[in-house]
């Protein structure tokens, strides 16, 4: 039995959200991807939330969950994971049969937190690594610098990342982080634990997106639009930072997975696009080359020479990825969802490409976390 | 009833090798249209509900949509300061465990004009200082009434109300 995106909805991310609550935001989310899917959320048989107690501000979060879902009284889940993987765990449902139409949700509130990095200093080893008191972004630096120093790579590599990637958020034009930067300039940014920049850095943002998916009979009933989630996979790596090898392990497993389940041999050319998580400039590439779409050592060239430009021949992120667009936590990977949905139905305005059939999206649990996961979307008909 | 043993302090406590860290997990919540009206609306010594015109109901904490329909509420309502308790609970317990000798009272209160079930979360007040006078006092179903800060000291937040009383009968 196969399993389908029928509907999409986003409160679209943002630096900060005053004018609204996160029950308010999410419900937005709701209502769009319910319009969008057609149905009203008594059709909908088990919902998926993703969240962090230490974000909200509130221990056992998932019991805010269901009201601005319309999940009252049915099965909800409320997991700390990536967008693939929380994806995984709703199709899995509906895979059993039990099932026939399931709800993905995930938001942010990044502004609301006042110490950022005192949420991210509780995901560190109380015992080992927390005491050493460094702002947590030095663990972001670390693995950069392993990753460029292992490819002969250097910090205007990473650069071209964020002026891609900023630049198609200005041409898609729904965020405010999007601007024309050269690399040059992202260079004369400020150090924050080196090599890493603050230009390097997706932005914080909120914002509020859910995805609705079906089985095979309720999405050809419903007829347009049949986007199929043709491979699936997740992986996680492990705590320690020091043993990360600065390859991104856990998107080879997960890309492997994904691959085989959607009889994929050659991704660059058997499928059109990506979106995959640059909540770092150095992650972009070093997801790349753990996806297999270049060879180890190759997609700084790669890049420089525009392969994953919108007009080039493998797009990456054609909508600004998360550095575009911000960075919304457990939401990147649905915000990622939603725009490759956008490109598969030619909903993509500025930064539409030339009728894609088929998508790779590749999310990340973001710092400190070697946690992530691999979508394989397929447009069918 | 005696227990034996040895009762452990924190200076016991401080006898292990122990790993300090003083996160600072500070958050400004949105409150967002609904409840940003409602506290704003606890300054100015009203409580005001939203109401969906689809079920009818009455709602408190207010929203601007209605989690049962599914559709945004429609009208914003302002109810009195008046209402019956649906439950409280007599608490003799202090934050780190150790006992209270005068209890706090939590309750759910019914402002009149709100729909069945419909509570507010508040404490109750001036309704004795030991279990017996409290349980002797306080019935479920019985009327009480809020009693506010001074207006001046009103900041919109929940503990604006300091707490709700009886409503004494005239006789």
């Amino acid at each position: 039995m196969n399993v389908y995106i029928i509907g999409i909805g986003l409160s679209p991310p943002r630096k900060i959200s005053p004018e609204v609550s996160f029950r308010e935001m999410i419900y937005e989310a709701a209502e769009k991807a319910y319009l969008d899917a057609g149905i009203e959320p008594k059709d909908v048989d088990t919902f998926v939330s993703l969240s962090e107690d230490y974000e909200e501000g509130t221990a056992i979060f998932d019991e805010y969950v269901p009201d601005q879902l319309g999940a009252m009284l049915k099965p909800v889940h409320t997991i700390c994971a990536d967008g693939a993987t929380g994806l995984a765990s709703l199709f899995a449902q509906i895979k059993t049969g039990h099932f026939k139409i399931g709800v993905l949700e995930a938001h942010s509130k990044l502004s609301n937190i006042l110490y950022h990095s005192h949420v991210h200093a509780m995901a560190l080893d109380p015992v080992f690594v927390r005491p050493l008191e460094i702002n947590p972004y030095f663990v972001a630096g670390l693995e950069m610098d392993m990753f460029l120093d292992s490819r002969g790579y250097d910090e205007l590599d990473t650069a071209y990342v964020v002026a891609k990637n900023r630049t198609n958020a200005l041409l898609f034009g729904r965020s405010s982080f999007g601007s024309f930067i050269s690399p040059e300039e992202v260079l004369l940014s400020e150090s924050v634990s080196d090599p890493l920049r603050e230009l390097d850095i997706a932005p914080n943002a909120d914002g509020a997106c859910v995805i609705v998916i079906a089985n095979e009979e309720i999405a050809k009933e419903r007829g347009r639009d049949l986007i199929k989630i043709a491979g699936i996979g997740f992986a996680e790596f492990t705590p320690n930072i020091e043993r990360w090898e600065g390859d991104a392990e856990y998107l080879k497993v997960a890309a492997r997975k994904a691959y085989s389940k959607a009889g994929i041999k050659n991704p660059v050319k058997d499928i059109d696009f990506a979106e995959i998580d640059d909540t770092f400039s150095y992650k972009e590439l070093q997801h790349i080359e753990a996806l297999g779409l270049v060879s180890f050592g190759d997609s700084a060239e790669a890049l420089k020479e525009g392969f994953f430009d919108l007009g080039g021949e493998f797009p990456v992120n054609p909508t600004g990825g998360n550095i575009g667009n911000g960075n919304t936590s457990l939401m990147n990977g649905l915000r990622a969802i939603y725009d490759a949905v956008l490109q598969l139905r030619g909903d993509a305005g500025n930064v539409q490409l030339k009728s894609p059939e088929s998508a790779l999206i590749a999310t990340w649990k973001g710092l400190p976390s070697a946690s992530g996961g691999v979508i394989i979307l397929r447009r069918e008909g | 009833m005696k227990f034996e043993g040895i009762s452990l302090g924190l200076k016991e406590f401080e006898k292990e090798i122990k790993v300090e860290w003083k996160g600072k997990l500070e958050y400004e919540w949105d409150c967002g249209i609904a409840l940003s009206k409602f506290m704003e609306g606890l300054k100015h010594g009203k409580i005001l509900a939203r109401k969906c015109y689809a079920c009818g109901r009455i709602m408190i904490p207010p929203r601007m949509f209605c989690e049962r329909c599914f559709r945004p509420t429609d009208e914003w309502i302002e109810l009195g300061d008046e209402g019956e308790i649906l439950t409280f609970s007599v608490s003799f317990v202090n934050w780190d465990a150790s006992r209270r000798k005068k209890p706090e009272i939590p309750a759910v209160i019914r402002l009149l004009g709100t729909s069945e079930n419909m509570g507010i979360l508040h404490k109750l007040g001036e309704v004795g200082d030991t279990l017996e006078e409290v349980l002797k006092n306080v019935k479920i179903g019985m009327k009480v009434k809020a009693v506010w800060k001074k207006e001046k000291e009103r900041e919109g937040a929940i503990t604006d109300i300091l707490y709700f009383k009886p409503i004494k009968r005239r006789k």
